[in-house]
């Protein structure tokens, strides 16, 4: 069987096909990112772009959902336990039509629906409130739990990051996924190596993180997390191998990914970005894209 | 051997009674109302963190297994997953003991269930004074806690009568509710009032013109026991009982207090933080300048021993109560 087909409806030519409509969306997320880090002169600006290809598969591929209703009954849930992720996932909401793109220029603002830190009370799309790390997996678990009592067909995604390893409440939820045989929940953790104080293997080791999820259990697949190609098979494969047990994407991701300028800046978990680098913030994102199409 | 001793009082394990002997009681109320509220709403579900039997939980895991959900000793996913749940549109009861829902998972109740307003029913067992086991166990401040926290609605039950009435009215309320639940063998004492449980409000149990008693949870059966030997003494004692600490009935509480009566609060709690605070807030916000008694537990941590022994060395007996108001009438 050969690989490769040029077949219009082959599974490769499909399979290109996603990857590329998940690249666009990654791409113009990352604008949006840049474009709302402007507006406040800092943020989280290396998180988002660092995860907007999972942002973008998810959102691009994986959800069911409808843009103009967010609380839709039958919705698939997507809970980003990292609230300080919010500007990237705001960045996604955009491009997925629930957040109009134009309301993303009050990121941050007084009386903004986009404040800086994810607030489900506040933003359409977003399910939980973050900003206290290692929430997100333990609702996840109870929001498995009561699809799957009420007979939902839906999924529950949730992103973590590899920080919130630390928090002992994400191995609690680690167990009870596993005891409750919730097939109908997948982890994705962002692995950006990076906490607050420094590099994750300064702070707290959270390796090897493989091996923590498959004793706790789990269906585990460990990705580049910036190769969408990987992340779409990675989805699939889960889907299809992990049964009734819930699945965890491990994804090694770059802070700042797609500018260069900013992947290789020092002081990367909360970015100062000087006001005449946001332009060449967005030119090296162009370029890089560009480049890729070529 | 001739001599007879008195029994040697024992923590007796984990749950001791706070019941005198020959006291009227009903077993596992809370499992049992919680059944029967289940029973006419299916979106009722029961969690628990390892403690269903000592929370009398595992009367409605018995009942209900379809709808009960053990969380492990994990009291940070218990009520994670509690607000989960609710967020599908189920009405959870979520329990363990006072002391783990309080200190160990507060964060977890503040920021997935009171935040977002769920309709989570979080259910502690062991509240107060209610454990001889130390203080690991001893859930002395858990309103004081609890009470700082926009949006949770607090209740502290007397008895079998207000657990069994509070739960269909916990349920039905939208917001997120904590329980102080008593459990196994609980005290009958307010059938014999003409009482019902009503969700935020304080009510008059007996009249008095010397002394006014404002009391919650299992201490206003110590009130009116002690407002009986009082009147033995000619010393008229009114009984207002208030369960629920969150939202406080300040109209009812303040209309009683407004008079030359003796003013004294009864809670199974610090008196930091708790009841007495209630009252206090309540009448300086209006300018109501009057003393009150405290009766309550003191700020510390507790000994260990035998319930009976410690509610007399904290001041929580009717003796002691007793004792207090006397003292106080001079």
């Amino acid at each position: 069987m050969s690989i490769m087909t040029t077949h219009e409806n082959s599974p490769a030519t499909k399979f290109f096909a996603r990857v590329a409509a998940v690249e666009e969306f990654a791409y113009r997320s990352r604008h949006n990112s840049l474009d709302m880090g402007e507006e406040q002169g800092q943020g989280y600006v290396g998180q988002a772009l660092g995860a907007a290809d999972i942002f973008a598969t998810v959102y691009a591929d994986r959800l069911r959902f409808r843009p103009s209703e967010p609380d839709w009954k039958e919705r698939d849930r997507f809970l980003l336990s990292t609230g300080h992720y919010a500007i990237g996932l705001y960045a996604a909401l955009g491009e997925a039509g629930i957040v109009d793109r134009a309301e993303l220029a009050t990121y941050g603002s007084d009386d903004s629906r986009l404040p800086m830190s994810g607030m489900a009370s506040y933003t359409p799309g977003m399910e939980i409130s973050g900003g206290s790390l290692g929430h997100g997996l333990t609702v996840a678990v109870g929001i498995a739990l009561g699809l799957r009592h009420q007979k939902s067909a839906s999924k529950v995604i949730n992103f973590l990051s590899d920080g919130e390893l630390d928090e002992g409440s994400t191995w609690e939820a680690a167990m009870g996924a596993h005891h409750h045989r919730l097939g109908n929940l997948t982890a994705v953790v962002d692995i950006n190596a990076l906490q607050a104080d420094g590099a994750t293997s300064t702070i707290l080791s959270t390796e090897p993180v493989h091996e923590k999820w498959a004793a706790c259990g789990w269906y585990v697949e460990r990705i580049d997390g910036n190769d969408v190609a990987a992340l779409l098979a990675a989805f699939d494969r889960a889907a299809d191998l992990s049964g009734d047990r819930p699945s965890v994407i491990l994804c090694d991701t770059k802070v700042g990914k797609g500018v260069p300028l900013l992947e290789n800046r020092e002081k990367a978990h909360f970015m100062r970005i000087e006001e005449h680098e946001w332009q060449i913030c967005r030119d090296q994102l162009t370029a890089g894209h560009t480049s890729k199409d070529l | 051997m001739t001599t007879t001793t008195a029994p040697k009082l024992k923590t007796s394990a984990m749950i001791a009674s706070f019941v005198d002997p020959g006291q009227k009681t009903a077993t596992a109320p809370f499992g049992h109302a919680l059944v029967e509220a289940a029973a006419q709403n299916d979106k009722i579900v029961g969690l628990s963190a390892d403690l269903a039997k000592y929370t009398d939980m595992h009367i409605f895991a018995a009942a209900f297994p379809d709808r009960f959900f053990q969380m492990g000793m994990a009291e940070q996913l218990l009520f994670g997953a509690a607000a989960g749940m609710a967020e599908t549109g189920l009405i959870p009861f979520a329990s363990t003991y006072s002391v783990f829902a309080a200190r160990r998972a507060y964060d977890f109740l503040c920021l997935d269930i009171a935040e977002p307003e769920l309709n989570v029913n979080i259910v502690g067992g062991l509240p107060g004074l209610t454990t001889g086991y130390g203080p690991s166990h001893q859930a002395t401040e858990d309103i004081a806690i609890f009470r700082g926290m926009p949006n949770l609605t607090i209740v502290d039950p007397c008895d079998s009568v207000d657990i069994s009435q509070a739960v269909p009215q916990l349920a039905a309320s939208e917001g997120p509710t904590y329980l102080r639940v008593l459990r196994g063998k609980v005290a009958t004492v307010l059938d014999e009032y003409d009482y019902t449980f009503e969700l935020g409000k304080a009510k008059i149990l007996h009249g008095g013109a010397d002394v006014l008693f404002i009391s919650s949870g299992l201490m206003t059966m110590r009130a009116l026991q002690a407002a009986e030997r009082l009147a033995a003494d000619n010393i008229d004692v009114a009984v207002l009982h208030s369960p629920t600490i969150k939202p406080f009935d300040s109209q009812t509480v303040l209309a009683e207090m407004n008079t030359d009566r003796l003013v004294v609060t009864l809670e199974n709690h610090t008196v930091i933080g708790g009841l007495f605070e209630s009252v206090a807030a309540a009448a300086t916000r209006v300018g109501l300048g009057k003393r009150v008694v405290p009766i309550g537990l003191p700020d510390q941590f507790l000994d260990a021993g035998a319930l009976p022994t410690l509610h007399e060395r904290y001041g929580l007996s009717t003796d002691r109560i007793c004792a207090t108001v006397r003292a106080e009438l001079g």
